[in-house]
């Protein structure tokens, strides 16, 4: 059985170019999402998108942002060659990818770094050589073998505050259980109880995010990643009930998904356009300025 | 104009939509371009009174619809005289087609009973939508764990039953697109794309779906509306791509029958 990764990818490469030829035409009924909703996606990946190299899948991600009205990117993780990367050479590779696809579109992305608990001392290095000396600005979406409650996160986390850098966890809450090492809400709340000034996102608010946003609740330095899963009604609204606005954050995790069915989560929610906002980009700049300032980044 | 081929009307059976008052979906549809909405009803996926389901989804298209909701009823073939219901589908409630459920009615595919609904619905010229999954496996509710129906069959099915008009709506990525492609390759079978993704996927899925074969499919109001259009927008289609995924495959495939709504 296929899943959507494998699935987009055997599709992937053959369509590329023909598709960045296509010739769109605004359809009638089309969506006008306003300018200056300033759309920053926090949650991308190169896999899964046409091109051979990561700047043609970067150039092929800026036609579609393009399209849709999507300003900005964070991406990580590459092209997600190996869901459990080791030796450590992948999760340099990867991140040099990132890096390659950045440098071409400095204006459209930002990177974020990839590594895990499971390999500390490595990931330590990386943090150093992608974020302190290189161009990233966040970390994460860190997917690994390990949970994100382990003791081993502590350095990572401890990094993060010091540096005032955000974390992209990866965590689910799936119906028939979660995979060896994969993480869920509770993890990422023990973790973020164990450090109160670290800014951590929810890559999915669990999947299903009917328990996800009750498990991060309580906990404030949590916040709700909208990514990566079906576009399914009222999502956003209990979000913004129960978290406030200000906790929930758009990410489209393209290329498994589409900008397009991740963004409708907030376009089509009965929240009011400030809010949307908010979601659509105002919270990811705001917990990004810090690092951007240092850097020298448009905020 | 947009021929959305999957809405649904009634109550999901664990959250309630923004939407599921006909009122409000017909607003929504309105707003979007929506010109004509296939419905089917939630309430027949778990409801027993199949018969009941179907005459309040027809009133109710006929009370709320604005002209926009076509009634598809649902049926379920493991219910004692199910044939019944497909009788008062097309001679009753004058319905284009119906709409089936096979993992939430507790059949497969290669049941005799499943072959024998697709040439009864045939030889009264229903179109058959028949749903593969209703929401992500990962999600569902504990006591509600419903895989996605198997295809493997249909492929045999469909070339069992010539003149079947089949669509395939919910078309999950957990699926193989071979099984897809073969089922496409059996007949006259539809995909639409409520839930079809990645960047760009609709001009990547017609790059292995044929064109004629694709629909609009929202899923709405399970789904937010805005993804499908949205979706759309993303993949940069030329205005025949567009028209024909919006409008002119969904009215051939529902042919002349349109014209008695």
């Amino acid at each position: 059985m296929l899943n959507r990764r494998t699935f987009l990818k055997s599709v992937g490469a053959a369509g590329a170019a023909a598709l960045a030829e296509a010739n769109p035409r605004k359809m009638s009924g089309a969506i006008d999402l306003p300018n200056d909703l300033r759309i920053w996606d926090q949650h991308a990946h190169l896999g899964s998108v046409p091109g051979d190299t990561p700047e043609e899948r970067m150039a092929f991600l800026v036609k579609c942002m393009d399209r849709i009205g999507v300003e900005r990117l964070i991406i990580s993780q590459g092209y997600s060659d190996d869901q459990h990367p080791n030796p450590p050479e992948q999760f340099r590779r990867e991140n040099d990818r990132v890096m390659r696809a950045v440098k071409a579109f400095p204006d459209r992305a930002y990177g974020s770094v990839y590594l895990t608990p499971a390999l500390l001392d490595f990931s330590m290095e990386e943090l150093n050589r992608c974020i302190r000396d290189g161009p990233m600005v966040m970390i994460g979406e860190i997917e690994a073998e390990a949970r994100c409650n382990v003791p081993a996160m502590d350095p990572i986390a401890e990094w993060a505050v010091a540096n005032e850098v955000v974390i992209l966890q990866h965590e689910w809450i799936k119906a028939d259980g979660n995979e060896p090492g994969e993480s869920s809400p509770f993890d990422v709340v023990e973790l973020a109880r164990r450090h109160p000034k670290l800014q951590i996102v929810c890559a999915h608010t669990g999947g299903n995010w009917e328990l996800g946003i009750r498990a991060i609740r309580a906990t404030k330095n949590v916040y709700c990643g909208l990514a990566g899963s079906d576009p399914t009604s009222g999502y956003v609204e209990m979000a913004v009930r129960e978290l406030g606005a200000e906790r929930v954050i758009y990410g489209s995790d393209v290329g498994g998904r589409s900008f397009a069915s991740q963004i409708a989560k907030v376009e089509g929610a009965n929240i009011s356009e400030s809010e949307k906002k908010l979601i659509l980009g105002g919270n990811l700049r705001r917990l990004l300025t810090p690092m951007l300032q240092k850097k020298g980044y448009k905020v | 104009m947009i021929i959305d081929t999957n809405v649904y009307l009634s109550r999901w059976p664990f959250r309630r939509l923004a939407g599921d008052e006909p009122e409000a979906l017909v607003a929504k549809l309105r707003q979007r371009n929506v010109a004509q909405a296939w419905a089917g009803s939630f309430d027949g996926m778990l409801h027993q009174d199949i018969a009941g389901v179907n005459i309040r989804l027809v009133q109710a298209c006929r009370d709320f619809g604005q002209g926009i909701l076509i009634p598809f009823g649902s049926i379920n073939p493991k219910l004692p005289d199910w044939q019944e219901d497909v009788r008062r589908c097309q001679e009753e409630h004058h319905m284009p087609g119906i709409r089936l459920h096979p993992n939430y009615h507790g059949y497969t595919l290669d049941d005799p009973v499943f072959a024998e609904l697709l040439k009864l619905a045939t030889a009264r010229r229903l179109i058959v939508q028949l749903a593969l999954c209703m929401e992500d496996v990962r999600t569902q509710h504990p006591l509600m764990r419903v895989p996605p129906v198997d295809i493997t069959p249909l492929a045999n099915g469909v070339k069992g039953t010539p003149g079947l008009r089949l669509e395939l709506l919910n078309c999950t990525s957990n699926i193989d697109r071979e099984q897809y492609e073969a089922v496409l390759g059996a007949g006259d079978v539809y995909t639409e794309i409520s839930m079809v993704e990645g960047a760009a996927g609709i001009a990547r899925y017609i790059r292995n779906i044929p064109l004629p074969r694709v629909l609009f499919g929202s899923y709405y109001p399970f789904f937010y509306f805005e993804s499908a259009l949205l979706k759309m927008q993303e993949s940069g289609l030329d205005e025949a791509s567009q028209k024909a995924i919006c409008e002119d495959n969904a009215r051939r495939l529902m042919g002349p029958v349109s014209s008695r709504q």
